[in-house]
């Protein structure tokens, strides 16, 4: 079956073969002209039959911070996995403006080219020092060759002292990151994303296992990346969604339940089904 | 400056290499200038053994890049060293010419054995010391380079990737024992004459090979030292704690990880190619999966992650085998075992660890400026 469906796509008469296609190139000026950063349409992936994703469509502003809920199993991983390039959807189109289609890119490509993804476990390199954590995450070019004789130039330093102040990290500087407290990776990890300047963070459950007071840090550090950067922020705790959010996205079984404000998903009445109890 | 510099940030680097530059000096002194009668003089046999443990430091320091920095156990280094030795061995066979028992001109002894009429495609080329150079870094090379590409695309890691390398050297071995692969099946190439015009028995020679064989060291040292010092060395220690951020990070893991790989396997390479000369005798017996297993110990051993300790450990290692084999050669086995048993248990991190003390591993300095005069900023606090 599945080998029919791809003949079928080959086979498309709207469209023409992928190779020939011009080739993507990552522009700075990324063509937000009609406000989306991010067009997900029609997204389905399935896992031996399951539909993680159910034909999904999600726009993404320039500049905003959406914040998406929903209950276990309802796609918010995946979805994540979809845009960074991790899954292959089965069927529908992702774009990163308006003509940069992620599917055709790898992991590599798609993190280089402005979209930084931090992951729901902290992921930082353990054996490396804060600073180096940074240095390493440094936008620009990641040859085998370029890194062996990398020099830092004074304003990538300069670059990496202003995120180490934007995470709150200066102090900890020379610390290996391994022995950072649970908040502080995960800080650190958003710097780390903050050093590639990407368009588009997606943060996944950004606030996990954090105490109430790095929770409310975290809130104020996302908030103030917000502007300046596309933040989506996946996260289960409500309480926390609802100091930062301005626009909350429901997901449910793979597809959009409800769009809006905080208040009006919180009183959407098949949200409440859903989260029953909530 | 610059030396004192890396004097900071690397002692155990530079006791090694000043162990090598003093070894260098001493070693042809004691053997040439120092007469036979005198009890000061080193025998030639002695120097062909140290010569030895060096050309397996320099393996252990190939095996040492990939594992202790970038976490790819290859359990089939040794592939790569037979690999250089071959190519070194198939220089020593032409040089041999007539001289041979059977006296042809061209063909080695075992061709003529086996009734071969000409040279083997292969073989040409071989009577010119620059080609058999260039092979000697070429063969392994391209091999780890096809290897790799196909291992490291299909994100093969871990325990499969250590068994595939496994199974490369045992198939290598196999292939070579096969007399119609043309490298001397069973017996392997032996029976050289000279290198480069000089005879391999000269005692003159011997000392070239062992003074070869140390500034090689030396020079490899120096390059894994600059890789692993330079970003490119922080991105490969970077794979090995979490790959997959470093995949979103921005880097092709897969071609960090692949010339790594490779530039390993040229070091492994010509620590055969200098290997042979000195023992006279390259065999399949080389490409034997034990040997593999027995390099990773001796860099367990050693302490990886550090390149010298690597160096140390293979070393130390082999020299305890010369002893034991001789001394008590039925307890040789149990005690490597042994051995890695305990290491493995009570020094994670090797005898270098163990000299180390409770200091944390072996980390370049801060690429920073310096971390005094720094601001004491406010305890965290993102976005104040």
């Amino acid at each position: 079956m599945k080998t029919l469906d791809r003949l079928r796509e080959h086979l498309r008469r709207d469209r023409v073969f992928d190779f020939m296609l011009p080739k993507v190139v990552f522009s700075p000026a990324l063509d937000t002209r009609h406000g989306p950063i991010l067009y997900l349409e029609g997204v389905t992936v399935s896992f031996d039959g399951f539909k993680a994703l159910n034909e999904l469509t999600l726009y993404i502003d320039d500049g905003e911070l959406r914040c998406i809920i929903g209950p276990n199993g309802a796609g918010k991983t995946t979805m994540m996995d979809v845009i960074t390039g991790k899954t292959r959807p089965d069927s529908g189109s992702v774009y990163f403006g308006q003509r940069i289609d992620l599917l055709r890119l790898s992991e590599t490509e798609i993190a280089q080219g402005g979209i930084g993804r931090k992951f729901q476990k902290p992921t930082v390199f353990e054996q490396h020092t804060v600073f180096e954590n940074l240095e390493l995450s440094l936008a620009g070019p990641k040859g085998v060759w370029h890194t062996l004789f990398a020099r830092l130039t004074p304003a990538q330093r300069e670059r990496i002292d202003e995120v180490l102040e934007i995470i709150g990290l200066t102090a900890q500087r020379h610390r290996p990151a391994g022995v950072l407290s649970h908040g502080q990776k995960q800080w650190l990890e958003i710097g780390m994303l903050l050093m590639q300047s990407p368009r588009l963070l997606l943060v996944d459950e950004p606030v996990a296992g954090m105490t109430a007071q790095e929770t409310e840090r975290t809130a104020e550090l996302l908030t103030s990346l917000a502007g300046r950067h596309s933040v989506v922020v996946v996260e289960h705790d409500m309480e926390f969604v609802r100091t930062i959010a301005r626009k909350v996205t429901v997901l449910h079984e793979g597809r959009v339940l409800a769009e809006g404000s905080m208040d009006e998903v919180q009183n959407d009445p098949r949200v409440i089904e859903v989260y029953l109890g909530e | 400056m610059l030396l004192k510099r890396l004097y900071e940030s690397d002692r155990g680097g530079m006791i090694l290499l000043a162990a090598l530059l003093l070894a260098a000096i001493v070693v042809p002194l004691l053997n040439l200038a120092v007469p036979e009668s005198s009890p000061f003089h080193l025998s030639t046999y002695t120097v062909t053994l140290l010569g030895k443990y060096l050309c397996f430091a320099l393996l252990a320091l190939a095996l040492d890049l990939i594992w202790g920095y970038c976490g790819i156990l290859s359990l089939g280094h040794g592939a790569f060293f037979a690999l250089g030795g071959y190519a070194m061995g198939m220089y020593l066979m032409r040089q041999i010419g007539e001289r041979g028992v059977y006296g042809h001109p061209v063909l080695p002894d075992f061709m003529v054995f086996l009734n071969w009429q000409e040279l083997p495609w292969y073989w040409h080329g071989f009577d010119m010391f620059w080609f058999a150079v260039l092979m000697v870094v070429l063969v392994p090379g391209l091999l780890a380079f096809v290897f790799g590409w196909l291992a490291f695309r299909s994100r093969v890691t871990g325990v499969y990737l250590s068994i595939i390398t496994q199974a490369l050297t045992f198939a290598l071995m196999l292939a070579f024992f096969r007399n119609e692969m043309g490298f001397g099946g069973n017996n392997g190439l032996t029976d050289f004459k000279d290198i480069l015009g000089f005879s391999l028995q000269a005692d003159g020679t011997r000392v070239g090979l062992f003074l070869a064989s140390a500034i090689m060291l030396a020079l490899a040292y120096l390059a894994c030292r600059f890789i692993v010092n330079s970003r490119l060395g922080r991105v490969v220690v970077a794979i090995r704690d979490a790959e997959d951020r470093t995949r979103f990070v921005g880097y092709k893991v897969e071609r960090f990880k692949l010339w790594l790989f490779v530039f390993s396997a040229v070091l492994a390479g010509i620590a055969g190619a200098l290997y042979v000369p000195q023992v006279g005798i390259i065999n399949p017996s080389e490409f034997s999966p034990l040997n593999s297993i027995e390099l990773v110990i001796w860099v367990a051993i050693g302490g990886r992650g550090t390149l010298y300790g690597a160096a140390l450990g293979a070393i130390l290692v082999n020299y305890a085998k010369t002893y034991f084999t001789a001394a008590l050669p039925e307890l040789w086995l149990f005690a490597l075992g042994a051995l890695f048993v305990l290491v493995t248990i009570f020094l994670p991190r090797g005898l270098v660890g163990l000299v180390q003390g409770r200091r944390k591993p072996d980390r370049p300095p801060p690429r920073d400026e310096t971390p005094s005069g720094e601001t004491p900023a406010t305890t965290g606090g993102p976005g104040a």
